[in-house]
């Protein structure tokens, strides 16, 4: 399936849905135990992440914890 | 009315048709809190200063170091040992005279904050570890003052506003911090010193166009920058009706310190 991932044009080859884990294991996502998942432009529960299904043409976007800047 | 002194210092931005005199004036009378005067902190110090903008707040408890000064561009090799707050304002008032810099000397905690932050029109996170981006959040989504939101780490940065009951606040996003150690620090992994440049000056603009009340703010969308790639891309961000402290039954009625979110790091500092 073809996804837009943070905006870009990401092919998952051989696969026609996953689940929010699925995803994030199939991607190799940083801390994927924080990180925020926006599933064509809606910020997803993380307690329904088994339950949500991505398909050809979703768009994705990955929010990640940014603690620095002061120190 | 501006002096004539002002009229020629402010000459270039008299000149742009959306500040113009009057444009001149707000700025001069608005008031920005800026809290941690580091790497995202010193260019936004430096550029309200040369702006105009005639009171700014500086929050920091800590001393430059000489780790400091490969990117918190407001501090010299000579400040170091020196109170960030003190070394920060003396560089603002070399920089324009006309302006009034308050410094607090401390760190910002749930018990200090909304004595800090109350009276100011626009507040600049420039903090780096979880608590205080929180407790920044909370404070100013509680006293309805807008803020911009930065984080950086390594060669990312992101950012946005945030106009308290009109656009997503960072909780909408991040419901609460990451557990203490979850996520590593700039000081762990480093951070390439131009990053906050880039973002300490978008919250810069950001308070600048607060001020004037021109333009579109950043709010409502997450501005993610990385500058290996150099690649800025924009997320759009709705307001979470479930969010802990803007959604429409909030868990979070008054402010406290998320002590779990202290990282290993601001634990070991001097």
């Amino acid at each position: 399936m073809h996804l837009t991932v943070n905006g870009k044009n990401t092919v998952i080859a051989d696969k026609e849905s996953l689940s929010i884990p699925g995803l994030l294991d199939e991607l190799n996502v940083e801390d994927p135990l924080y990180v925020t998942v926006e599933l064509n432009g809606d910020i997803m529960e993380r307690i329904n992440f088994d339950n949500i299904v991505v398909r050809d043409g979703d768009e994705i976007e990955f929010l990640y914890f940014m603690g620095g800047g002061r120190g | 009315m501006l002096t004539e002194e002002q009229i020629e210092r402010y000459q270039r931005h008299i000149a742009l048709k959306e500040v113009g005199g009057k444009g001149q004036r707000k700025l001069l009378d608005g008031r920005v809190l800026i809290i941690g005067a580091g790497g995202l902190g010193a260019p936004a110090a430096l550029y309200l200063a040369a702006a105009g903008v005639g009171t700014i707040g500086l929050v920091d408890a800590d001393t430059v170091d000489l780790t400091n000064l490969q990117r918190q561009v407001i501090h010299f090799t000579p400040d170091i040992g020196k109170a960030k707050v003190i070394s920060a304002r003396e560089k603002m008032a070399a920089i324009n005279p006309g302006i009034e810099v308050n410094t607090y000397e401390e760190w910002a905690h749930a018990g200090n904050i909304m004595g800090i932050i109350i009276g100011y029109d626009f507040v600049i996170d420039g903090t780096d570890n979880f608590a205080a981006k929180f407790l920044i959040n909370d404070a100013c989504v509680l006293a309805g003052i807008p803020y911009s939101h930065a984080g950086i780490l390594r060669f990312d940065g992101q950012t946005i506003t945030v106009k308290p009951g009109e656009s997503a606040c960072y909780r909408c996003i991040f419901p609460g911090p990451p557990p203490k150690d979850a996520i590593p620090t700039c000081s762990q992994t480093g951070v390439i010193g131009v990053l906050p440049g880039v973002l300490g000056i978008i919250q810069a603009t950001e308070a600048i166009k607060f001020l004037l009340g021109k333009g579109e703010l950043l709010t409502g969308r997450m501005l993610i920058y990385n500058a290996l790639e150099m690649d800025f891309n924009e997320v759009r961000i709705n307001r979470d009706p479930k969010c802990p402290i803007c959604g429409e039954t909030p868990s979070i009625l008054e402010l406290k310190d998320e002590v779990d979110a202290v990282t290993h790091c601001d634990l070991g500092k001097k």
